[in-house]
């Protein structure tokens, strides 16, 4: 089984300026006794050491297990009691489509099999019932709980007892669906519905009696039969579009690369002729710049994350920018430190070099890091309104958007949508240039004003006349806030930059591709 | 047979079961044993291969044949568990795959779930622990849920344990860190000091789920958010820009931000986070527009003037959705804070043109009812509902109208007087709803025995500020959820849970049906005022009557024979009292009546048995002599319990009053 490793991998990092200052570590003395916080490792392996009573080999059988009537164990009813019971188990799971198909369906207890109802049907009709978007995530049904996530337009759903871990549920859940995304290509209704026998298999050795085994996708690969059918043969003429796999930007304008539609298990006998490593920086804004241009809310949350394509298991080492600090106090070089508040590595990643060069060592895998940040840089967009009246009552806004990328970067498909008053009749537009576009949205009762690129610098302005009958001072309140969104191809808010891939071996150097993005989140603009 | 053809493919497979060959490929093995498992008939071909499979060199092999084992003894149902399986999967604990480990607790776990799952004794606790490292996330989360059952034996290894498991607090999942947040609360409920450290040392985590990327894990970490803030209200104070919503979120999320949002303000950032709501106002989504009003209503309670000035301003807009709410939350403000009754009036003219639902009428109709003395134009709107009131729709409202007008006319008589009688008219008359034309007939008899007894009547207090306090009874103790942490009941929320919980028929979930159906049912019995009942419900949480124990009489007047007084006392008791009222009062909370006179007897006696669940029973004979004003109780235990006891009787007390309220 010695192909290619997979692996999509990620690294995150979050968290805003004046966040959660490193909490005291935690002091957990006997009141008696005083104990060094921290004990020595040797201290903290105190229970081990007490086990030599156990090694004798039936130590751990229960007096009462034997055959005969099992005393009555108080203390065992009393543990029970207060405990949440069963452990974290799915009966089933499915794959509906946004039209309630059913693209997929395990049933891994057989427990309904008594019951008329169909799980699947009374998922789907309940959560259509619910009005617009405000789907619970967990919902109740005889004494069944529906957990789902939503993805690309599908559901998945898996049925559950009510003392489970919803973090545990949600995040499998989730864990699934980047599986699907690896083995599978992107995800949609008809790749789904091509590769059922591959997520059968999947599904049969993830979860073994609705009990989760293992999602590590370079233990599974190595059970999987089945070849993935692409919806789409790879082509170089996408590649046109520069993308991010599986990057879900706020308006999925960000085709996918051919990365992205690869699965990363490979067809046979084609092993060894991709070689190819990826790592993509994507960092996503969550901005609210009070009316007065100071920034109220800065969030920048970033993922490192990487795909690879290797032949061979080697521990790769990335670099990332020398002046990386983490934490408030840390200092490093001189001026503009990329300075981020809490970060979280996947348990792969081997951090021995991190403290002195940033450096990263991974054995490629899945994974998933997280860290904080904190924007030294100015803000991507600033916007100046002005709001008047002009004789004829007409309501007349001003918007002056600047831009305050750097020259040589740019914005890509930029929507600023802003509510007006909702008494609202007709709009009249100036824009600056042809390629803008402005319209007024009746259902939503906003203006949505798209550019298509916006070069770093530039200043762009749009004149709204407003036909508003009845008009009152009081309707003013109702115009506002503005919510920005846009992608920012190759660059980051934070300035965290990777300095360099290196894998070590004779095989050469395999293509390696390193990529930023940014993208708004929320991008909100008081008035 | 779902997965096979006929008998022939059946033959097949058993010989294909029995072969060593099929045995050794793991991946065929494990195949067979998920497939066949549910076909009747094949169970005793099975149990070879899977014991053969426990003691597999793969260890592939093993996990699949440790939950086989749970498989198999499901679907042989009620036969008695093998105890040689059971001791085999017990030193299967030991080894030296973690996933085996793991399915071998959830095999036990099953299997002996009739006797209350697996035993975690010391030596499996501390060998548990000491496996840990080796687990991946989804396996680490679920041993320390099983944890959870093991009580250390003293201070210094629990002090231990929590040392040992410190680091799993700071994980990068979301899952073990919750599952370890929740077993620190769970072992440190004697020392609150821990409690709030972990609360403390969980809150970076929490929090960066709550803006994690996926909705719904940000939804699951807001809802125990909520949780938390429940104990300890300032926890999250600091931290309040991170609960603002953003643009593109869903609006469940905006909701539960909204909720935290109201929680967690305090004199720091009130100021910030009313600005905030205060935007949500306006949105476009009618519910997410007034869930903001509704929430800078709740905020009112604590900064009153503040958010009434917001609210005032709002009602400039004239939309007809926000006036409709701000008008409900005014309504609500000053039946908690008569402080801002003033202010409120003020605000209100000029806004019924705008308001077109009937929860906005009703609380507007209201409002002119009980403070219209203070609102100069308060008849004339009145008036303008009255001459519409054959085209309005609700009766609900019809009947807010018939109240409010009748309470104006005590205070303004020459202004009602004549509308007054034109709204009784057509109620009587004209009016199709009964419950409205029964209410105008009430109102009009009231009228006629004179306006002291109209008073008397309708002039009840306008406000209750000792109600707010009651109603958010914050700094609820850490140890009433910690065992609900990290379980679907904060996603929920405890309305919804205690609904869903109830209709569930077994009786075996965390937080037990039993204690819930009876706070229930006795909170809506129990009348507004009685205060001194709601203060008895928190004591009574460590006992739980069992339902469905039916003692025989005989059984009874034996045990009542044998056993000694515990406890004598009398409560007040006011004439009569039908005995079916008492006796499914009692049911509500799983008393059982054995024998009962009938009513009206001379002396009046009933003898009732109630078990709890430790297996005590609770004998009780109540006694009512003829014109004694109290009613005599004598219980009886059949164990010595002190604390039982006093729970029991608070309950029966509880009971008793809520009966007596009814029945007088």
């Amino acid at each position: 089984m010695a192909g290619s490793v997979p692996g999509q991998f990620r690294f995150r990092y979050r968290c805003p300026r004046g966040s959660i200052p490193d909490p005291p570590p935690l002091r957990f003395p006997p009141p008696q006794r005083k104990v060094a916080r921290k004990p020595a490792p040797r201290d903290h392996r105190r229970p081990v050491r007490r086990r030599p009573r156990l090694r004798a080999a039936g130590q751990w059988r229960r007096a009462a297990a034997g055959p005969g009537p099992r005393p009555f164990r108080p203390c065992h009813v009393t543990a029970t009691r207060q405990a949440g019971r069963s452990p974290a188990m799915l009966s089933q799971i499915f794959i509906l489509s946004s039209k309630g198909d059913r693209l997929i369906h395990k049933d891994f207890r057989g427990e309904t099999c008594g019951t008329s109802t169909d799980l699947a049907d009374t998922f789907y009709r309940r959560i259509t019932s619910l009005p617009g978007d405000q789907a619970p995530v967990f919902m109740a049904h005889e004494g069944w709980h529906f957990v789902h996530v939503r993805h690309a337009g599908l559901y998945f759903v898996a049925t559950t007892t009510p003392d489970a871990s919803p973090f545990t549920l949600v995040e499998f859940l989730n864990r699934l669906v980047t599986l699907l995304r690896d083995f599978c290509g992107p995800l949609s209704e008809k790749n789904v519905s091509l590769n059922f026998a591959l997520i059968y298999e999947l599904l049969d050795e993830m979860l073994d009696y609705g009990y989760i085994q293992t999602t590590a996708p370079e233990v599974l690969r190595n059970f999987m039969h089945t070849e993935p059918v692409a919806t789409k043969p790879f082509s170089l003429l996408d590649l046109g579009s520069i993308g991010l796999f599986g990057a879900e930007t706020q308006q999925s304008r960000v085709a996918p690369s051919s990365a992205a539609s690869r699965p990363v298990l490979p067809p046979r006998g084609e092993q060894g002729t991709r070689n190819e490593v990826f790592v993509d920086v994507v960092e996503r804004l969550t901005v609210v710049i009070a009316a007065n241009g100071t920034p109220m809310k800065v969030d920048v949350q970033g993922e490192i994350r990487l795909k690879c394509y290797l032949p061979s298991c080697v521990e790769m080492r990335i670099g990332l920018t020398e002046e990386f600090c983490v934490g408030k106090s840390e200092l490093r070089g001189y001026g503009t430190a990329v300075r981020v508040d809490e970060c979280a590595f996947h348990s792969s990643v081997k951090l021995d070099e991190f403290e002195s060069g940033r450096i990263l060592k991974v054995t490629p895998s899945q994974g998933e890091y997280q860290l904080a940040d904190d924007i030294p840089s100015p803000l991507p967009f600033r916007l100046f309104p002005t709001v008047d009246q002009d004789p004829t009552g007409r309501l007349r806004l001003y918007l002056k958007l600047r831009c305050d990328l750097p020259p040589k970067s740019q914005a890509l498909n930029v929507r600023l949508q802003l509510p007006v008053p909702k008494g609202v009749s007709s709009l009249a537009q100036e824009l600056s240039s042809p390629e803008q576009t402005a319209e007024l949205q009746p259902s939503t009762k906003s203006i949505r004003w798209d550019i298509p690129r916006c070069q770093g610098g530039s200043q762009l302005s749009a004149l709204f006349k407003l036909e508003v009958p009845g008009l009152s001072r009081a309707s003013l309140l109702e115009l506002g806030p503005a919510n920005l969104a846009f992608e920012l191809p190759a660059h980051t808010c934070s300035g965290l930059h990777i300095r360099f891939v290196r894998l070590p071996g004779p095989a050469g150097p395999p293509q390696r591709w390193v990529r930023y993005l940014t993208h708004s989140d929320s991008y909100v603009l008081r008035f | 047979m779902p997965y096979l053809g006929g008998e022939e493919a059946l033959r097949e497979l058993r010989r294909a079961l029995a072969n060593p060959h099929v045995q050794a490929d793991r991946l065929r093995y494990r195949a067979a044993v998920l497939r066949v498992i549910r076909m009747p008939g094949i169970q005793e071909y099975l149990q070879q291969p899977l014991l053969s499979g426990l003691r597999d060199k793969a260890s592939y092999v093993r996990r699949a044949a440790v939950l086989g084992c749970a498989k198999m003894l499901k679907l042989q149902g009620d036969c008695e568990v093998d105890g040689a399986l059971v001791n085999e999967l017990y030193s299967l604990l030991r080894d030296r795959d973690p996933i085996v480990v793991v399915n071998c607790l959830r095999a036990l776990e099953e299997i002996l779930k009739k006797e209350g799952g697996v035993v975690i004794n010391k030596p499996i606790a501390h060998h548990l622990l000491n496996r840990m490292a080796d687990l991946d996330q989804w396996g680490k989360s679920e041993v320390l849920t099983f944890l959870l059952r093991y009580r250390p034996r003293s201070e210094e290894e629990l002090f231990d344990i929590l040392n040992l498991l410190d680091g799993y607090l700071k994980s990068s999942s979301p899952s073990v860190v919750m599952a370890a947040t929740k077993l620190f609360l769970v072992l440190a409920r004697e020392y609150p000091h821990v409690q709030a450290d972990v609360l403390v040392r969980v809150k970076g985590p929490l929090l960066s789920a709550c803006t994690s990327e996926s909705r719904e894990l940000c939804f699951t970490a807001l809802c125990h958010v909520r949780q938390i803030l429940g104990s300890l209200p300032g926890h999250f104070s600091s931290h309040y820009k991170k609960f603002f919503c953003s643009y593109s979120e869903p609006h469940y999320i905006k909701c539960q931000k909204m909720e935290v949002l109201c929680e967690l303000v305090n004199d720091e950032n009130v100021q910030q986070v009313l600005e905030e709501l205060k935007g949500y106002c306006t949105d476009v989504s009618v519910e997410l527009a007034q869930g903001a009003i509704f929430a800078i209503g709740n905020i009112a309670r604590t900064y009153t003037e503040q958010c009434v000035g917001l609210l005032t301003e709002l009602l400039g807009l004239q939309q007809e959705h926000i006036t409709s709410a701000v008008v409900q939350a005014f309504r609500d403000l000053v039946w908690l804070c008569p402080q801002c009754t003033d202010a409120v009036c003020r605000a209100l003219p000029g806004c019924e043109d705008a308001i077109q639902d009937s929860e906005g009428k009703q609380a507007l109709i209201w409002l002119l009812g009980a403070h219209g003395e203070k609102v100069p134009n308060a008849p004339y709107v009145l008036e303008d509902f009255v001459e519409n009131v054959k085209s309005e729709m609700f009766p609900a409202v019809k009947m807010e109208l018939l109240t409010a007008l009748v309470r104006l006319f005590l205070s303004r008589p020459a202004e009602c007087q004549d509308m007054l009688g034109r709204l009784l008219h057509y109620c009587i008359e004209e009016e199709m709803d009964m419950a409205v034309r029964d209410r105008g007939l009430f109102y009009y008899r009231l009228l006629q025995s004179g306006v002291e007894v109209v008073k008397r009547v309708l002039c009840s207090p306008k406000s209750d500020p000792s109600l707010g306090l009651l109603e958010d009874q914050t700094e609820r103790p850490v140890n009433t959820w910690a065992s609900e942490f990290n379980t679907l009941a904060p996603v929920y929320g405890r309305e919804r849970w205690a609904l869903i919980t109830a209709h569930q028929p077994e009786p075996s979930y965390a937080c037990s049906p039993c204690t819930d159906s009876r706070n229930r049912d006795t909170e809506s019995l129990i009348s507004e005022g009685n205060k001194e009942v709601l203060k008895v419900h928190p004591d009574t949480g460590s006992l739980t009557l069992i339902p469905d124990v039916y003692l025989t009489a005989e059984q009874f007047e034996k045990s009542w024979l044998s056993l000694d007084m515990s406890c004598h006392l009398s409560l007040p008791w006011c004439g009569t009292v039908h005995p079916d009222t008492i006796q499914t009062a009692l049911h509500v909370v799983h008393i059982q009546t054995i024998a009962m006179s009938k009513a009206g007897v001379q002396p009046w006696k009933a003898y009732l048995s109630a078990q709890d669940d430790t297996g005590c029973l609770f004998l009780t004979e109540l006694l009512l002599e003829a014109a004694d004003p109290e009613m005599q109780v004598s219980v009886k235990q059949s164990e010595a319990k002190p604390e039982a006891l006093r729970a029991f009787i608070s309950v029966l007390r509880t009971v008793m009053g809520a009966a007596a309220g009814l029945g007088s």
